[in-house]
Order: structure tokens, then C-alpha cells, then sequence
């Protein structure tokens, strides 16, 4: 019984290895096959035709046809975590091993409970969900949704890690040419033997395109055989790649293509080293588009049987596979190259009963049954065709039994990637079809069938004619003799009869009624007929169905196809996975971490991390013996006010500048005065956005006359830099003013506490004391006996501290000798927690506070933006609505009850205030537990703060259940004369 | 897309940050604008259908502010300046 269906290899040899065998199943079911097989061939080798379940109905489905563009046969290829749904099984290649299993269905293919929905179609006509499911509203997302989401569908995504590696790439090339059929190979043996950079893609594993599928010459040899020793010669050009298994999905801007190369799907597993698949980007001086053309069926009742198929899918099936669909075979046709199938499949030996030709008159196929002027009008057979029903030209039906039929409506250029920059196809009568319009994307031209040139001849020369004109070629190759049929077809789209369900798009269950119910509704523009009734969504994106679809609509509506129109495509062209769009983008690789010089021994103290945009900064160190974050956080705070601690703050951005300029270009950035600072020394600086909104804060030292450092927030790092770059270069071009970052070229350490200095002068060369090195010196220095090096004397933490920085190689070192030559001051590494209780005791701003909503006289430093000089926002700072006296403004919190916790993001209401949003007076943006204090404090924004010190309210977090009186202190918290900073 | 840098070559548009209106460029002097002239600047736009000239930022290169002319139905770009050049020939000094 295996491979029941194979021709005999003296008829239709095929393009496959008979020699070798692969084995594989489906749904557990163990099958044979051969190298050169799709999943598809091998299934109809072995006679499977039934192959899914569809969408709605979950009505039996084979494959109709034998490429990229079939809506029924999806199937769930390979298992764990390698599973993959949706796999259309007409371009599955086989490989020994290979698992495939139906999906849609329940229990199994053959019985399907759901196919419950078939008898039921009445109720599942388009729109019906819509116009039924409304009431109560509530119940559509509760009931109706995932009751009608469980029915309908496709397959299920693994739930596991997907194994394998995606990768992407970059290439370049003076033509690329999409599709290597006659078109194809033509163009790029034009290209490539004028010595140009070629690169020729195809989605399928062997190049040829419908040359493999037909029986054609071309030249002295059969099609096959040219488009063979065609790829031999192109792939011996050093100056051609070919790239079969690579569909090229989309057109972008200025001749940019992206493509996906299926490296290993056609493996069992991937080669060690190699990736599943490549997301290719294609930089190119032109591209042709040689996508041939998609067969498209006729719509009648009951015309989605297994076994009812394209009839160049049936021809392509028996002469590129040796597979006949069928015992007893018989073709629909409305046009010459139908009748190409029945000979073709005669000429193999299968028993062709009949050809039901939709046109009038005209010659007789010899030895055939041919029906001239004739329609099938229904089908029978439960999972697959048993027999169809024919209404001949006198009026008479007549049933015949077959088991196989192939439809042909006529063929669809492949347009589709031409569209992609919205060029709309125009209507050719001549082959009833699409072909492509005006205003293409640039460089892009079409040759072959996709521009409507169906024989092989037209292929061919205008395949070479578009690669000679798109690189401006003299002369061509000589073109191979090829038959040159003309398209001879008379338009048919449906067939009308009766009150069953014909269907058009077989991939969303879209039939001739749903059409008809469309028009009903008036929604008859193809974009609301689109929408409507789901027509050429999913998958397949209607490649069979979209033009049949909207030929009808304009039947029914009484206008022409070109009236009626068509919609356009958008990339991809067929699907593509998440994985191959990600790449190597996945888990830490998405988002790599910045490591800081301190990583390494914080790592081996145990300390734990906090993300902080990029960087990975330390959040605290615990000791032995500490089980709960706090207890390690107070005694980081507490330890560093006592004696010393020691921070990484490498994480601040680090901006030189430099330049005569330099003190006036701060000027302008900063809200605040930085040309009269004196060297060596440094000030805290306010940004502001051109809108008035505080941008950034930091402290900026002047190293020498010309020679500036600023710091930034970790966070706007990179936003800064780019600000100020958009100052120097487009605002005040004139001014003499450098800048390079130098984020990653300086390690950087606070270093806190009444111990400082004394540790530090361990460290240190040069000598500074306090009057060696005042309160807001900055300098350069050098440690360790030479080592150049920074020092800031800047506190965040309202201690007595300094800022050290080092080149960054040695800041590991550096912090490593500060803990070893300072030991007999107990010095202890603090993180990010710690930080950030220093600073809401002292009340600085940092991250809630600088929130991009809030100006500098919220925050308590209106007097910073001098108006005395043009600064980036200081003219829109003084806006009436930013400078209200009733405005928010920076405070101080803390709980009446010390016991009381505090939540950030709580709002200040009035004493006996109702919680609702009128009443709102503000909110916390930042909160800790404070050591010193021994209670909750927290920073927040409180209208009219700034009058209400010393008064009570509450604050009030509906979420937390929080309602607890605090009151209102200085921002201030700790040490507020900043007596200790000064020491 | 591609952006043909005025010192670099032809870039793909992954290399920038786009901005938006080069108008950005003609910024008003602080000390003598006042409010609503500051307003005009930052917040009214132009969004042509059609040529427009916009800021990038070569943020994976050189950190060239460029000046792109760009056609926003077609994305086809007819000129790429050095910002820089476009500011001091807007007459902008010190």
C-alpha cells in the first residue's frame, strides 16, 4: 500500500530520488516518501488527501494546491519545543523523521466534533457574531469570545523554548531577482554573465519554478533540465548567489528587500552552529520581480472537497512528484491551459473521465471526453471527492464518479510585492487577472508571468529584457526556443446554482453567499468586502481567493472588476515567524546587560542587582546574618553616615566639553550660570526641555579654562548628549565647542561619609584637605602612586563625599585598594537602596521627581533659571500656567504615627477631604523607610506645598487601602543646614 | 531606507534618530522672543503631504545632525545637508 499513488517512474520520473527512502508520519501514522518530496506529495503518494479541518466549519480539507499560496493544508509540523502551526504542507520539504500532525480538529481528522458547525452554517455567515453576540455586553468577553475563539482557529503554539538559533543579515547586489522560473534564470543569466552582482532567490528548495511542474522544451532539452544546467551555470559565476529556500516577503524603501532563508527547516535538527532561519536584508540597485503567476479555482457548490484541486497543482503533482491525486480524474476549465492538465495527465497514464470546459464551441481534445459549454455545479464525498455533478451545455446534469478534480479559473499574476509601496494592480481583460500598475516601488521591474507574459517564451525574453534594461545592458543572451501559447480564457468566477455554500476562500470559510450577504449590507467597496467576510485574510492573505471574490462583487453590484478594484498587499508575501523577526534578539540578547566596574566584586559578596535602564547596578550587599532587604539597606545608610561608604556611580553619563565656547554653550543648556564657575570647581546644574520641563540635573565641573565635565542622570545619558549635539550643531554653529562622552571610558565611585577624606588621602597622591580641596572642588589628580585620575568633591547623600573616577580598566582595582588602605574605617559598598534613602532624607530629586511633567519651580529651584542670559527653556518656564502660585511644589512628608507606612504614588488630601479626584492636592513620588528618622519619609509634589510646611493632611492610596495623617515637613529631612558636607 | 550622508555615503535610516521639522533649526533669541514666539517655534507645524525637510540624528555614526529633504508620501529623498551648513546659512551665529 506504500505510496499507493506514485506513477511508475518510466511515466513521470519527477523530480525526485526514488532511490532513497524517507520515512515520517502524520497524526502518528507512519508513511514513505522520497527526496524532492513536499509533506504534501508524500501524503498524496500514500493516497492522504484529507490534510485539515477548516477554520469555521471544520469541514474535511486536502491541499488544492502544490506551492506557498495553499489555504487548506496547515498542519502542525514537528513536536516540543520545535513545534511549529500553520505549516503549509504543499512547501514542506521532507526529511526522514519528519512529524507532522492536523490541527483544528477534535478528536481526530476523520472525526471531528466540531464539525457540528458545518450543519449549523446558517448561524455562521459573516457578520453573524457581530450582529448576535452583543447582549449583554459583558458576556462577549466572558463567554461568547472564548467559546467562538475554541471552535474556530488554526494550530496551537508549543509552550515551550524554541531550541534553535534565528540569525539575520545583510546583502548587496546589483540586481535581485525574486523567483527563478524561466523569468528568473533568464534575468539572471543576463545579469550574471554581464559580470554584474546577482543574487537570485526562490522560496522553493529547487530552482525552475513551473519548469519543474510542465513538460515544456526549452530549447533542445526538456524545461527542467534547461532550468537545471541554467542554476549549474549561474552557481560556477563567483559574482551570483543563489538562495534557494529564501522567500524575499517584502519591498522597502530605496531598493531595500527583505527575504527569509529557511536554512535548516528541511532537517530534522539544525547542523551544529547553523540557524533554523535568516532574516536577509537586501540593499539593492534594482530588483525584477519573476514571482510567476497562482492558479486560481472557480467557485461551486461544494467545491472544497479533498481531491478537488487547482489543475495545475494535479499537473504539477504528477510531473515534478510522479503523484496522481486520483484514480478516475477529471478536469473544470475556462481556459486553454486546463485542458494542459488533461493531456499532461493522460500522457501519464491516468484515467482522465472527463473535461467540463465552461466556454462555448471550439475544437475537441482528441481521445478525451470534453464537454464544451458545460459547469460543474456540485460535489459528494464526506472526506474526500467521490463523485461531481455536471450540467451540460443542453441543460442536462449528469453525476460522475472521480476522485479527483482539477479546477481552472485562469491565473493571477503574482503582483503582490509590487504593491507593497501601494501601486494598485490594473485589470487585463486579455488573461482576465491583475497585473501590475504604475508607481512600483523604485528600481523594481516585473518579468514572466507576473506581469501577465504566460507562455514560456514571454518569460524568457522578458526576463532577459528587464535585467538588460534595469542594468542598462547593450545586448542579451540569445533566448532558447519555447512555445509561446497564447492565454486563451473566458471569464467564469462562480457557478450559479442552488442554495449550497461555494466557496472562495477556503482558508476563512468565505463563500459566494457570504459575498452576497455583503452586497445585502452594502458593503460593497473590496476594502469593506475584505473586512466583511474575512476574505484573503490569515495565512494565505487570499492568494487563490481575493480575485474571485471581488469578480463576484462586481457581478452583483453591476460595475466592472476595474470599477470594483482590488485591494493591495502589504509585506510579508507568505508568513513569517516571530522567531526569524527577532533573531538573535532573544531572552538577555534582546536587551543586554551594562555590567559596572564594581560588577564583579559585588558579585562575589553576593549582592543583589537592580536593572537601571541598561546597566545592572548593585542594590545592596547583604552581610551574614541579614535575612531581609532592610535590615541591609539601614545598615548601608547608617554605616556610611557614621563612617564611610563606598558607591559605583559609573553609571552617570560623562560628557566632555571643551572648546573657547565651552562656559557659553553651558550657559545656553543649562538653566543656570556655568561661565563664571572657577576652575576646579564644580555646580549642580539644571536642564530644561525648550518647553520649560526640567530635562536633566547633574553636577558639572570645570577642569580648566576651556575645559568642562558634565554628568547626567543614568537615564538620559544618551538623550543628553543628543540634545546637546542638536544645540552645537543646529542652534549656535558658530560657537567653538567639542563633545565626546566618556560614559564608558571613566569609572566612577562616590565615596561618603565623615570618613571620606582619611580614607581617601590613603588613595590619593596629591593632598586634599579641606582647604587643599574645598566644598565643590574638582580637579585632576592622580592615586596610587601615578594613576591619573578625578576627584569631585559633590555629595548626594548629604555626607562629607567625594566623587573618584579612574580610567575604567582599573575600577575594580580601585575599589578593591579604597576597601583594603581604608579598612580600619569599616568602609562599606551601599547600592542603589541606600542611595536613594541618602537623598530623600536630604531631599534631592531623582527619577519620580525629574518625571518630565514638572518644572524647576515645582522642584524648589526656581531661583536656579536665570533670566538674566537665553537658555534652552527659559523663556517657556515662565508660561502662566508653569509659574502659578497655587502650583505643585517639592515637600516633604512624613507619618503623624511614626508606625504608619507610606506608599509612592499616594495623593494629599485635606483633613476630612472626600478621597475623589477634585480634592486631589498632589502625590508622592518617592518614599523609604529613614533610618535616622525611624519612620516612612517621602518627597512628593503638593499644591501649594511650599505654604503648607508644617501642616497636617492625609495621604490617601485607594489601591493600598492607605488613609494616614502626615504632615507636611521641609524637603530638607536631614542635616538641613548641610552641616556634614562641609566638614 | 537610505540616507545618503553628506561626508559618510549612502546609510541606512537604522543609523539615526529621527527629530522631525528642521524648522527646529530657526530658533528664536531668548533675550529679545518672548513667549508666544517660543510657542510658535516649538509647538506649530507644518505636516506636508508631500516634501518636507526634517532632522536626523546620525547617532550610530558621526552624530552629523543632517537636514534630509525627504517626500513623506513616497519616502524618496532629494537632499541631505550637514545641519550644521543649514544653520550658519540661516544666518546662525553665537
Amino acid at each position: 500500500m506504500s505510496q499507493s499513488h506514485r506513477i511508475d517512474a518510466k511515466l513521470a520520473g519527477g523530480q525526485i530520488d526514488r532511490t532513497r527512502t524517507l520515512r515520517f508520519t502524520f497524526d502518528g501514522i507512519p508513511y514513505q516518501g522520497h527526496p524532492g518530496d513536499t509533506l504534501a506529495s508524500a501524503l498524496l503518494a500514500n493516497g492522504v488527501r484529507l490534510m485539515g479541518r477548516s477554520f469555521k466549519y471544520h469541514r474535511p480539507r486536502g491541499p488544492i494546491s502544490a506551492g506557498s499560496e495553499e489555504p487548506n493544508a496547515l498542519v502542525e509540523l514537528r513536536t516540543g519545543g520545535r513545534q511549529e502551526p500553520n505549516t503549509r504542507a504543499t512547501v514542506a520539504e521532507l526529511y526522514d523523521g519528519l512529524e507532522a500532525n492536523s490541527q483544528n480538529r477534535w478528536p481526530s481528522l476523520r472525526f471531528d466534533a466540531m464539525g457540528i458547525n458545518d450543519k449549523l452554517s446558517t448561524f455562521f455567515a459573516a457578520g453573524f457574531y457581530y450582529k448576535t453576540f452583543m447582549w449583554p455586553k459583558s458576556f462577549w468577553e466572558k463567554l461568547y469570545e472564548p467559546i467562538i475563539r475554541r471552535a474556530a482557529g488554526l494550530g496551537s503554539v508549543t509552550r515551550e523554548e524554541d531550541p534553535d538559533t534565528y540569525d539575520k543579515g545583510f546583502l548587496h547586489c546589483d540586481l535581485l531577482v525574486i523567483g527563478a522560473g524561466p523569468a528568473g534564470l533568464m534575468a539572471a543569466l543576463t545579469a550574471g554573465r554581464a559580470g554584474k552582482r546577482v543574487i537570485l532567490a526562490d522560496e522553493d528548495f529547487r530552482m525552475g519554478g513551473r519548469l519543474n511542474a510542465e513538460t515544456f522544451a526549452v530549447g533542445d532539452s526538456q524545461g527542467a533540465d534547461w532550468a537545471a544546467v541554467s542554476v549549474a551555470e549561474l552557481s560556477a559565476m563567483p559574482n551570483v548567489r543563489l538562495m534557494t529556500r529564501t522567500t524575499v516577503v517584502g519591498a522597502f524603501d530605496h531598493g531595500i528587500y527583505s527575504a527569509v532563508e529557511r536554512v535548516s527547516d528541511h532537517l530534522l535538527t539544525p547542523a551544529a552552529g547553523k540557524p533554523r532561519q535568516v532574516l536577509w536584508r537586501i540593499y539593492t540597485g534594482h530588483a525584477i520581480l519573476a514571482g510567476g503567476a497562482t492558479e486560481r479555482p472557480i467557485a461551486f457548490e461544494n467545491n472544497d472537497r479533498p481531491g478537488i484541486m487547482l489543475a495545475g497543482a494535479l499537473r504539477a503533482y504528477a510531473t515534478r512528484w510522479g503523484v496522481k491525486v486520483g484514480e478516475r480524474i477529471a478536469v473544470f476549465t475556462n481556459n486553454d491551459d486546463g485542458l494542459r492538465t488533461a493531456l499532461d495527465l493522460q500522457a501519464k497514464g491516468v484515467d482522465v473521465v472527463a473535461v467540463i470546459d465552461s466556454r462555448e464551441g471550439g475544437d475537441l481534445l482528441p481521445g478525451i471526453r470534453h464537454l464544451r459549454g458545460a459547469e460543474v455545479i456540485d460535489s459528494t464525498g464526506s472526506l474526500g471527492l467521490k463523485s461531481i455533478t455536471v450540467r451540460q451545455s443542453n441543460g442536462r446534469s449528469e453525476t460522475i464518479a472521480v476522485d479527483a478534480l482539477g479546477v481552472s479559473g485562469g491565473w493571477n499574476p503574482n503582483v503582490n510585492i509590487h504593491s507593497h509601496h501601494r501601486s494598485r494592480p490594473v485589470y487585463d481583460a486579455s488573461i482576465a487577472a491583475f497585473v501590475p500598475g504604475q508607481d512600483g516601488p523604485q528600481g523594481l521591474l516585473v518579468a514572466g508571468a507576473a506581469t501577465g507574459a504566460m507562455s514560456t517564451h514571454a518569460a524568457l525574453k522578458t526576463g532577459r529584457d528587464a535585467a538588460m534594461a534595469a542594468l542598462g545592458l547593450g545586448t542579451g543572451p540569445d533566448l532558447p526556443q519555447a512555445e509561446d501559447a497564447p492565454v486563451r480564457i473566458t471569464p467564469l468566477w462562480h457557478v450559479g446554482h442552488g442554495k449550497g455554500r461555494a466557496w472562495i476562500d477556503q482558508q476563512n470559510d468565505v463563500t459566494v453567499k457570504d459575498v452576497k450577504l455583503a452586497k445585502q449590507e452594502n458593503f460593497t467597496s473590496v476594502e469593506h468586502l475584505k473586512r466583511y467576510t474575512t476574505l484573503g485574510m490569515a495565512t494565505d492573505q487570499g492568494k487563490t481567493g481575493n480575485v474571485i471574490g471581488l469578480a463576484i462583487m462586481a457581478e452583483l453590484t453591476g460595475r466592472s472588476i476595474p470599477e470594483t478594484g482590488t485591494t493591495i498587499y502589504r509585506p510579508p508575501y507568505t508568513p513569517v515567524a516571530m522567531g526569524t523577526l527577532a533573531g538573535r534578539s532573544r531572552g538577555k540578547e534582546f536587551k543586554p546587560f551594562r555590567l559596572t566596574p564594581s560588577h564583579h566584586w559585588a558579585k562575589e559578596q553576593g549582592a543583589v542587582f537592580v536593572e537601571v535602564g541598561n546597566w545592572l547596578r548593585t542594590q545592596w550587599v547583604p552581610k551574614a546574618g541579614e535575612t531581609e532587604w532592610r535590615q541591609s539597606v539601614d545598615r548601608e545608610v547608617l554605616a556610611t553616615r557614621k563612617s564611610v561608604g563606598i558607591c559605583d556611580v559609573t553609571t552617570l553619563g560623562k560628557i566632555d566639553i571643551q572648546g573657547t565656547d565651552a562656559g557659553a554653550f553651558l550657559d545656553r543648556v543649562y538653566a543656570n550660570t556655568f561661565s563664571t564657575l572657577p576652575v576646579g570647581k564644580c555646580r549642580y546644574g539644571l536642564m530644561l526641555r525648550e518647553d520649560g520641563i526640567v530635562f536633566d540635573d547633574g553636577t558639572t565641573a570645570r577642569m580648566g579654562e576651556n575645559e568642562y565635565v558634565m554628568t547626567t542622570t543614568t537615564a538620559n545619558a544618551v538623550t543628553v548628549f543628543r540634545h546637546l549635539e542638536f544645540c552645537r550643531q543646529c542652534l549656535w554653529p558658530e560657537m567653538d565647542v567639542q563633545l565626546i562622552s566618556t560614559t564608558e571610558a571613566w569609572a566612577q565611585f562616590s565615596v561618603a561619609g565623615p570618613n571620606a577624606r582619611k580614607l581617601l588621602q590613603k588613595i590619593v597622591d596629591q593632598d586634599i584637605s579641606d582647604a587643599a580641596f574645598p566644598y565643590m572642588g574638582a580637579g585632576s589628580i592622580t592615586v596610587c602612586g601615578g594613576l591619573r585620575a578625578r576627584l569631585f568633591r559633590i555629595s548626594f547623600s548629604g555626607e562629607l563625599a567625594y566623587e573618584i573616577a579612574v580610567p575604567t580598566r582599573y575600577g575594580d582595582a580601585l575599589l578593591r585598594e579604597m576597601l583594603a588602605k581604608g579598612a580600619e574605617y569599616d568602609p562599606i559598598v551601599y547600592g542603589t537602596e541606600a542611595l536613594g534613602v541618602m537623598r530623600i532624607e536630604k531631599g534631592h530629586v531623582a527619577g519620580g521627581e525629574l518625571n518630565g511633567q514638572s518644572t524647576a519651580l515645582n522642584m524648589g529651584l526656581g531661583k536656579m533659571v536665570s533670566k538674566k542670559k537665553d537658555a534652552i527653556g527659559m523663556v517657556l518656564s515662565q508660561r502662566e500656567g508653569l509659574t502659578e502660585e497655587s502650583g505643585y511644589r517639592l515637600v516633604g512628608v512624613k507619618p503623624v504615627n511614626p508606625e504608619a507606612k507610606l506608599t509612592a504614588g499616594s495623593h494629599f488630601l485635606e483633613t476630612g477631604a472626600a478621597a475623589v479626584a477634585e480634592n486631589d492636592g498632589g502625590w508622592l513620588t518617592s518614599k523609604v523607610y529613614s533610618p535616622h528618622l525611624g519612620c516612612d519619609i517621602a518627597l512628593g509634589y503638593l499644591k501649594g506645598g511650599d505654604r503648607k510646611i508644617g501642616q497636617r493632611m492625609r495621604i490617601v492610596n485607594l489601591l493600598a487601602g492607605l488613609d494616614t495623617e502626615v504632615e507636611i515637613i521641609s524637603p530638607h529631612m536631614f542635616d538641613p543646614e548641610g552641616e556634614r558636607l562641609r566638614g | 531606507m537610505i540616507i545618503h550622508h553628506p561626508i559618510l555615503g549612502p546609510r541606512d535610516a537604522q543609523e539615526f534618530v529621527y527629530l522631525g521639522d528642521a524648522t527646529l533649526i530657526d530658533r528664536p533669541d531668548g533675550m529679545t522672543a518672548g513667549v508666544e514666539a517660543f510657542h510658535d517655534y516649538l509647538y506649530n507645524r507644518d505636516n506636508p503631504a508631500g516634501e518636507h525637510r526634517e532632522l536626523w540624528y546620525h547617532e550610530q555614526g558621526d552624530r552629523s545632525w543632517l537636514v534630509v529633504t525627504r517626500n513623506t508620501v513616497t519616502h524618496e529623498i532629494t537632499k541631505v545637508e550637514l545641519a550644521r551648513d543649514v544653520a550658519r546659512a540661516r544666518g546662525r551665529t553665537k
